[in-house]
């Protein structure tokens, strides 16, 4: 493979995407609402009505408004159609073929359901796509479609035109921090696993990791980026291979999103067969290969320490840090481990460059953010917004608010490990340092809308006993730590609880803060803390006198 | 179950599985790390792990019977007790959680008369409860028999499982 041929391939796709083309999400929630047979139900009429020529049907990833689905987009319009039976399939068809030209008007008037009009209803126009910029556009399966999309072009870029410290100066440069939830910055752990053994004897072996086990009840970000566009993080992941020198990469994946792993499999396939990974890619020194670890339902596995346990086979039990994966990681080996939103930022960068990045989002935190919104909203879905967008924002206009005129109470964001902000605090400007200071984290970027009827002690019990279960139990804070948290929450729950109860409980959320070997139990208070904070009223409501 | 000494590499029951397992070891050429993809392998293949299972692959990846045991009841996927001919998975994410799931749940734990993570006793129903789906846009959601139900009720849930149950599908 060389430029040319690559180029060839980008002008072969831009060329079809001139047609007509009806595009159907075929993944996740659309999947689910029988999305794969609307496609059908598409492919078929268009054959019978003697398009075939002129308009193609596709399956793509995700769209975004998940809730809706499933989603049917008429290019190059753009006209969105929500909640598409296989019956209407022959309705968008027939609109199509009274007037090829027309379409989008026609279609307009004769189709009965609702439909959202992509160019002015803010789910979409407050909408900022780096890391979702195909996602529903190309088909995840065939590596041609993302070629033609500018893909694997930052590859090329990186390998034949830059050094690896540029590559890491580039990604410092523009800011962008670990995805995956404590905000790490990226160019500084890159550097610093290019870092080791720069001056050995033998240069060693070293890692790349994909984090793809997104534990998080609530975020569905990755699944959808991985089932969507695999092929970004493939090369993201390429990328930074060649910045830190290692020439081999992991992805692990949680087992519960058969179809991201599926997807991920064709990838890797066909960037083998275009000679986009194996050895010496676009001719140059640089030898890669990714291999697929299959996650298998634990929770704990997210934390860098205990996945790295589990793609050596063993039980997933973090260790403690130092050493930081960077200087001892997989088999004892320096090793990058990064999250999936991470890496699918980077080739955007490479291509773009750094300094069209650091002007998105705010002073400290850079770019857009990947959000699974999700809970008591009317739309539900993914977004992806530039930092510093406020929650009023995320959670009102584009998710256009709680159903049946409710009132949103608060947003948990960042999971188990996250924390509840009350409806007063919604117009703080996301980023990591204002969630932080809120109480929260950003996290992996789960939003969960809660209204006036969910009971926030509830929701602190609900995040215990996940941490409980999910306790891998090899410290004795966590271990035995949140048993006694949940009962305590159950004992006020119950209404059994007095006041010393209530001390109790924060002096033990404390001790579990600081004492827990890793950031599941580190974290697990965060829930409680947060609730307190802002909901304290409603446990006192519970506490009998 | 007792590994002939002639022949290590074929299983004496004569199950053709073991044939199949056989080949996902080769292809990891018997590496000890690749221990849970040839767990997820084993229990695709038999449907849960049993004693027996999980022996023939501790001898054949030369790791200590304790080490393949320990991952197994480790990880929730892996289940050492058979499953019900048809399992029902209610999603106790968070999304789903602020939708109603565990209304789902008691309504499904009442109709069939068993508790989450146990089969009922004619073997027919495996109700079980996951952490999150991923599928938070359609929440609530249950999957039958590896088919994702957004947007259920308990009305919906209980005849869907029934349906299941009925017509095996």
């Amino acid at each position: 493979m060389d430029i040319e041929e690559l180029n060839a391939i980008a002008q072969r796709e831009n060329q079809k995407q001139q047609k007509t083309c009806i595009r159907c999400c075929t993944v996740g929630g659309c999947l689910s609402a029988n999305g794969l047979a609307v496609k059908e139900h598409l492919e078929e009429a268009v054959t019978a009505a003697g398009l075939g020529g002129k308009v193609s049907v596709a399956g793509v990833g995700c769209m975004g408004l998940c809730s809706q689905g499933p989603l049917v987009r008429v290019d190059p319009e753009g006209t969105l159609y929500d909640r598409v039976t296989t019956d209407n399939a022959s309705e968008i068809v027939a609109s199509l073929s009274n007037n090829v030209s027309a379409m989008d008007e026609l279609s307009l008037k004769t189709y009965p359901a609702s439909q959202y009009q992509p160019h002015n209803h803010p789910f979409f126009t407050r909408q900022l796509k780096i890391v979702l910029e195909n996602s529903g556009k190309i088909d995840p399966e065939n590596i041609e479609e993302y070629i033609g999309a500018d893909g694997y072009q930052g590859l090329y870029k990186v390998l034949r035109e830059m050094t690896p410290e540029s590559v890491v100066e580039t990604i410092t440069r523009s800011g962008l921090r670990g995805r995956g939830g404590a905000g790490y910055p990226t160019g500084l752990k890159w550097a610093t696993v290019a870092k080791v053994g720069e001056t050995p004897r033998s240069v060693p072996q070293k890692f790349v990791i994909c984090n793809a086990d997104e534990g998080d009840p609530g975020a569905f970000m990755d699944r959808s980026v991985l089932e969507s566009d695999p092929h970004r993080v493939i090369e993201g992941m390429a990328i930074a291979a060649y910045a830190v020198g290692a020439n081999q990469g992991y992805i692990y994946v949680r087992g519960e999103y058969p179809l991201a792993i599926n997807h991920l499999q064709t990838a890797i396939r066909q960037a083998k067969r275009l000679g986009l990974l194996g050895s010496q890619i676009f001719e140059s020194p640089f030898d890669f290969k990714i291999d697929l670890r299959i996650g298998a339902g634990a929770f704990v596995c997210g934390e860098e320490t205990a996945l790295m346990a589990s793609i050596e086979g063993k039980r997933g039990i973090p260790r403690p840090r130092p050493p930081y994966p960077a200087e001892s990681g997989l088999w004892g080996c320096p090793t990058l481990i990064n999250n999936v939103e991470t890496f699918a930022n980077v080739p955007t960068i490479i291509r773009k460059g750094a300094d069209w990045f650091s002007n998105i989002g705010t002073e400290t935190s850079k770019g857009t953010k990947v959000f699974s919104l999700a809970g008591k909203v009317c739309n539900t879905g993914l977004i992806e917004v530039p930092m510093g967008t406020t929650l009023q924002q995320i959670v009102e206009e584009m998710g256009g608010g709680v159903p049946d005129g409710g009132k949103a109470k608060a947003v948990q964001t960042g999971g188990p490990s996250g924390g509840c902000i009350p409806a007063a605090a919604f117009d703080t400007p996301v980023d990591y340092e204002s969630l932080t200071k809120l109480g929260s984290i950003m996290g992996s970027g789960g939003a969960i809308v809660m209204d006036e009827s969910t009971n926030m002690v509830d929701v602190a019990r609900f995040f215990m006993e996940f941490c409980m279960d999910e306790s891998c139990g090899k410290c004795v804070p966590c271990r035995a730590g949140t048993v006694q948290l949940y009962q305590l929450l159950t004992k006020i729950r119950e209404g059994k609880a007095d006041l010393t109860d209530l001390e109790k409980l924060e002096e033990l959320c404390h001790m579990v803060k600081y004492t827990s070997l890793c950031g599941l139990g580190q974290s697990a208070p965060n829930p409680v803390f947060s609730t307190l904070r802002y909901f304290r009223d409603e446990y006192l409501g519970l506490i009998s006198t | 179950m007792p590994i002939t000494k002639k022949n290590p590499k074929v299983h004496p029951s004569g199950d053709k599985r073991f044939r199949m397992l056989e080949a996902t070891m080769k292809r990891y050429q018997y590496a000890s790390d690749a221990l849970i993809e040839v767990l997820h392998q084993a229990q695709e293949l038999f449907g849960y792990l049993e004693e027996d299972l999980l022996l023939y692959i501790a001898h054949s990846l030369k790791l200590p019977p304790s080490r393949v045991y320990g991952v197994a009841t480790f990880y929730h996927f892996f289940s050492l007790k058979q499953k019900g001919a048809h399992t029902c998975v209610v999603c106790m994410g968070t999304a789903c959680y602020v939708k109603g799931a565990a209304n789902l749940l008691t309504t499904l734990e009442q109709q069939h008369h068993i508790k989450a993570g146990e089969t009922s006793p004619d073997g027919q129903l495996s109700l079980v409860t996951a952490r999150c789906l991923g599928a938070c846009g359609i929440a609530p959601a249950v999957v039958v028999d590896g088919n994702v139900e957004g947007h259920q009720t308990s009305e919906s849930v209980i005849s869907r499982v029934k349906e299941c149950l009925d017509h095996g599908y």
